[in-house]
């Protein structure tokens, strides 16, 4: 299913508002429900947010998944910025460096079904959310 | 994108469009509070209604138009928060605390009616 795949470069805030647009896009296609693709695309937003407070570029990839007996979306946001020296500090709420809300991390993965994140100081930081279609 | 801001007597009135960038919500942060004070405004009504997703940098600007003009002495009402944004800021772990919220224009209109009879 190399079709569903859609790459947004973050580079800007104008690029949060179109990766955000192009997941909701994606969501809808996939046959989520219209409140289901509002999480996605709000955490699509944080994301990419992330990104420009943080990294100030990187990518974000939407794409389906299958999964058994089930469809879903997996969002991938990449960059090759400072990284994150502790990931479990960066996921407790309240916690922010950039002086934002410092919900991101922890909000997007309520918003999410599954999250994983792997950073390394220097290098960047990649986070693979999922939500599986209800 | 240009937020249009309607001036309705004592009232501004602010349309959210769907698409509204950082650089737009700073934008409108600042216009916003310069025509309060240009029109000696007493309220402002930000309608969000087509917004379609609301996250944290666009809560915290609605919060801090909102302090900003209670700064000026002038009352904030967010209205047409969509039940879907709802749930999505509210599993983010977003508030709008201290700032008033109504279901729509119409009702946040009224609030105001009744806030400012009751000040009167």
């Amino acid at each position: 299913m190399s079709a569903g795949e859609i790459r947004v470069a973050i580079n800007s805030d104008q690029d949060i508002v179109a990766a955000r647009q192009k997941g909701r896009l994606m969501a809808n296609e996939i046959g989520f429900s219209s409140g289901d693709a509002t999480l996605i695309a709000t955490a699509i937003s944080e994301l990419a947010r992330n990104i420009v407070s943080y990294a100030r570029k990187g990518e974000i990839t939407i794409k389906m998944v299958n999964g058994l007996n089930r469809r879903g979306i997996v969002v991938v946001a990449a960059d090759e910025g400072p990284g994150i020296p502790d990931i479990r500090q960066a996921l407790r709420d309240g916690f922010s460096t950039s002086g934002s809300l410092g919900l991101g991390l922890p909000g997007v993965r309520r918003l999410m079904d599954e999250f994983e994140i792997t950073s390394q100081p220097g290098r960047g930081t990649i986070v693979a959310v999922k939500k599986w279609r209800q | 994108m240009e937020v249009p801001i309607l001036k309705q007597g004592a009232v501004l009135i602010a349309t959210f469009q769907a698409a509204l960038s950082d650089a737009d919500l700073n934008q409108l942060r600042m216009g916003l509070v310069q025509q309060v004070v240009k029109f000696r405004s007493r309220a402002v009504i930000v309608d969000v209604t087509a917004m379609d997703v609301m996250d944290s940098f666009a809560s915290r600007t609605l919060r801090e138009i909102a302090h900003m003009i209670r700064l000026r002495g002038a009352e904030t009402v967010i209205v047409g928060i969509q039940p879907e944004v709802a749930f999505a800021m509210v599993q983010l772990g977003l508030t709008l605390e201290g700032v008033a919220t109504a279901l729509d224009l119409e009702e946040g209109l009224a609030y105001l009616n009744e806030k400012f009879k009751t000040t009167n």
